[in-house]
């Protein structure tokens, strides 16, 4: 999608096949040469609801998520029609985990694992929270599932994050947690 | 399939760019014409945005369509005075009333003329009107949203071909019946009795400075001719209208010959301000119609259609001084006034010149009752008193003039296929360029206003024949782009064109994109049919008709499992897209349904009547790919016999088995 090919050779193939080899030709294609497009995250739009990105972008709360999902290159997939449902959580949450464990996610050959946990924290459909039902199991983007405890109205997942906001966006839902869901360890 | 596209586009530029540069050399033949930089004159690179929008009639398609220029990329086909699938338009209970006239719902019409809203004779982006030519209408598009706001219907006229030219502030748009009829009570004549019962009108369409709401001001009573095309004066003219008019032989049969006897018909100068005085003074005579006026509003998403049943007619007879006849040679069609107001460029279809009229001249000629006689009790200007000059030999069936802000004018030559540029004051020919073929209408950015934009000229070609890989018997209109910044006016581009393009306009884009609106907000959603959230989402059974008041988010309709409808009754689903999310809309379609389909932008909410003929499960589904489960966006309604006992029930997402059905899953009416 964001291939972009190459405008110098077409300028130049317009110079050697002209006749008259009009000067404007180079000016022209080099002010296109510069062609740089965002996916839709890059979008300007002040109108539409905020997607499931923006909303975490806003939230002081989530600077953590917001670094990562960077990181992992998923911003652009979290802009996307979707429809999704983002498991958030807080600073706090990945604060609990022991020491150095985000650091070492973050960096460029971790890549890899720390998508695969991102994209645990994701499903594509937008679910509210009273859908979610005890003992429910739930795919996930990377392949596995997490599970639903449901008691006196609060619901838990995996036993270890609960669900302690829900904020819609215009391309889903975010459920705002207070723990990390890690996959399970691949057999 | 972008990468795709995208895989076979870039050779093929390379191929097409390096096929123009070899031929370029070659000194003859319609590839010649393309000089070896215009390519990248016109490529508009990927996430770029095109300089102009270009506002193109559909002809006989009755649409409009809009253009990216220089890349002449289709950006959109905006539905006007024919239905559109693509758009849902004409097919929505919401949208259908657009359409009623007082002949009933017409779902074909005939566009031909632009005319973009200006403020002081320069574009302000606001609106764009068209005329429809068969029944006689004038729509108004709104340019935030793209969409038809208003149909106005036009009574005493037939064939509005002079119409929608506006006024300096836009005050008025026009509109010119190009059929002189039988006007009144006495309807039933013989046509040969034309000389005697048969009038033309031409209609003032008022334009409120802050709605756009049209309503018809005035028609002015005229001899029984024909009107082509008009143009409003600017500046020191800005007072006054100019109408070609052809057939002033008064034929009824056979026009091709009858209507070209004379070597002058006239172009007809209104004093439209001493009009509007006259109408304010109550020197108009209320006539006796029926007309539809047809409104859009925005916050029910829904069109009113109403029956207006009187119109105010000024007869020159009563109000002297009002207008003028101008000599003008064989059948003038083009009538266009220049950027400084002071020059009116007849184009006589069968003359072998062009003539300039000089308003300065006009108006001193009224002064000193400078008259060649009367036409039906009008004055008639003196040509030589009234003529700034003519332009000797430009070519063969002169058409349509625009213009630069260089002082110099465009005129299209639809025999000899080619666009000339000459100097309005010198009435020199300056350069001549082949068209292919058989030009119609051209178009300048800005051209018609006090600001034109001399970078491109676009012209809109009858016949195509060559130009494209063929399609059969009918090929697809060309637009050709010319490059008009220097001296020599330069080919750079054709592209196909929507229906039959006539008259167009090409405005700045940053006048237009700024204003663009990308949904509807969900508060603002004032039709009474809305389901505003899922928990509103129900069924509801009124007499012989159940109503689903249904809404739709990614990825899901709420209900979309609905049971007890009955063979016999009529089912409106109300859809509302609950999204608030710029392009995303949902489309709405149930198996069976011979009416139509649906589409819902963000926040709106539309209507499909739908009619059951047989007993069965009937699926539904979203048409417009939304989401990455788009395709799980579905449901079914059961239609049951007329005296089966199955209850009004709707659900969503509930699966439970049959037995606890009632207890837990449905709600029940």
């Amino acid at each position: 999608m964001k291939k972009i090919f190459s405008l110098p050779l077409f300028a130049l193939s317009l110079l050697i096949g002209s006749c008259n080899g009009d000067k404007k030709t180079t000016e022209e294609s080099a002010t296109s040469d510069a062609v740089v497009t965002g996916g839709q995250e890059a979008v300007k739009d002040d109108e539409s609801a905020k997607d499931v990105v923006k909303v975490a972008v806003g939230s002081k709360d989530h600077t953590t998520l917001v670094a990562a999902l960077k990181q992992a290159d998923l911003v652009t997939s979290l802009s996307n029609a979707g429809p999704f449902t983002v498991f958030a959580p807080v600073n706090a949450a990945f604060d609990k985990l022991p020491a150095g464990t985000v650091e070492g996610l973050m960096k460029d050959d971790k890549k890899a694992d720390l998508q695969n946990i991102l994209q645990y924290h994701v499903t594509t459909s937008s679910l509210k929270a009273d859908f979610f039902t005890d003992g429910m199991t739930l795919g996930m983007v990377n392949g596995d599932n997490i599970t639903f405890s449901v008691k006196d109205g609060k619901v838990m997942i995996n036993g270890i994050a609960t669900i302690i906001a829900s904020i819609p966006a215009s391309n889903g839902m975010i459920h705002v947690i207070d723990g990390v869901l890690l996959p399970p360890a691949k057999k | 399939m972008k990468h795709n596209n995208l895989k076979v586009l870039v050779p093929a530029l390379f191929l097409s760019v390096g096929l123009l540069s070899i031929q370029g050399c070659k000194p003859k033949g319609t590839q010649s014409a393309v000089s070896g930089n215009a390519a990248a004159k016109v490529y508009v690179a990927p996430g770029k945005y095109d300089e102009f929008y270009n506002f193109v009639s559909g002809g006989f398609s009755g649409q409009m369509s809009v253009y990216g220029i220089p890349s002449g990329r289709l950006l959109r086909v905006i539905p006007v005075f024919s239905v559109d699938p693509e758009k849902g338009y004409g097919y929505s209970e919401e949208s259908k009333p657009m359409l009623n006239t007082s002949n009933g719902f017409i779902p074909w019409d005939d566009l031909h003329h632009i005319a973009l809203s200006v403020t002081n004779s320069e574009h302000d982006g606001r609106w764009v009107f068209a005329n429809g030519n068969n029944t006689p209408r004038i729509a108004r598009v709104d340019l935030k949203t793209f969409r038809t706001a208003e149909i106005i219907e036009i009574p005493n006229s037939a064939g509005n071909h002079s119409s929608p030219f506006i006024t300096e502030n836009s005050e008025y748009v026009v509109a010119g019946t190009r059929f002189s009829v039988p006007i009144g009570d006495k309807q039933d004549v013989p046509i040969n009795s034309y000389k005697e019962n048969f009038k033309g009108t031409v209609s003032f369409i008022g334009v409120d400075k802050t709605s756009g709401k049209m309503n018809i001001a005035f028609q002015i009573l005229t001899p029984g001719i024909n009107f082509d095309l008009a143009r409003a004066g600017k500046g020191k003219s800005a007072g006054w209208f100019f109408f070609s008019c052809y057939n002033s032989e008064k034929a009824n049969t056979l026009l091709e010959v009858n209507a070209s006897q004379k070597d002058k018909d006239f172009i007809m100068c209104v004093n439209w301000k001493k009009a509007e005085e006259y109408a304010k003074a109550g020197k108009g005579v209320k006539k006796a119609v029926k007309y539809a006026h047809n409104t859009y509003d925005e916050s029910t998403h829904s069109a009113t259609s109403t029956m207006e049943n009187e119109v105010l007619v000024l007869d020159p007879k009563d109000c002297p001084d009002m207008i003028y006849f101008m000599p003008c040679p064989k059948s003038p069609h083009g009538c266009d006034t220049d950027p400084t107001g002071e020059f009116i460029v007849g184009s006589g279809k069968l003359a072998a010149t062009i003539p300039v009229f000089s308003f300065t001249k006009i108006q001193a000629a009224i002064a000193a009752k400078d008259y060649d006689g009367s036409f039906d009790g009008i004055p008639v200007l003196k040509y030589a008193s009234v003529l700034h000059g003519e332009v000797q030999k430009p070519g063969l069936g002169p058409l349509h003039t625009e213009f630069d802000e260089k002082g110099n004018a465009y005129t299209s030559f639809f025999v000899s296929s080619e666009v000339v540029k000459w100097n309005v004051q010198s009435l020199k020919v300056l350069d001549r360029i082949a068209t292919y073929y058989s030009v119609g209408h051209l178009s300048v950015p800005g051209g018609p206003t006090k600001k034109p934009h001399g970078k491109y000229l676009i012209a809109y070609n009858k016949i195509t024949k060559d130009r494209y890989l063929p399609t059969g018997p009918e090929l697809a209109q060309s637009a050709q782009l010319y490059d008009i910044s220097g001296e020599k006016m330069k080919l750079l581009l054709d592209f196909p064109t929507i229906g039959e393009p006539h008259y167009a306009e090409a405005i700045p884009a940053e006048l237009i994109m700024k204003n663009s609106q990308k949904i509807y907000k969900i508060e603002d959603n004032k039709n009474p049919y809305a389901a505003k959230g899922d928990n509103f989402a129900r069924v509801e059974r009124k007499g012989n008709e159940i109503h689903v008041y249904m809404t739709s988010i990614r990825s899901h309709f709420t209900p979309d499992n609905i049971e007890g409808v009955k063979l016999g009754e009529t089912v409106y689903f109300h859809v509302t897209n609950l999204e608030q999310d710029w392009d995303v809309p949902h489309g709405f379609a149930i198996k069976g349904a011979n009416n139509a389909e649906l589409l819902i932008m963000p926040g709106e909410t539309q209507t499909l009547k739908w009619i059951p003929e047989k007993v069965g499960v009937f699926p539904m589904y979203c048409t417009d790919f939304c989401s990455a489960l788009h395709q799980e966006m579905q449901g079914y309604i059961r239609v049951s016999p007329p005296g089966a006992n199955v209850p009004l029930t709707f659900s969503t997402g509930k699966t439970a088995p049959a037995a606890t059905e009632k207890k837990d899953t449905v709600k029940t009416k």
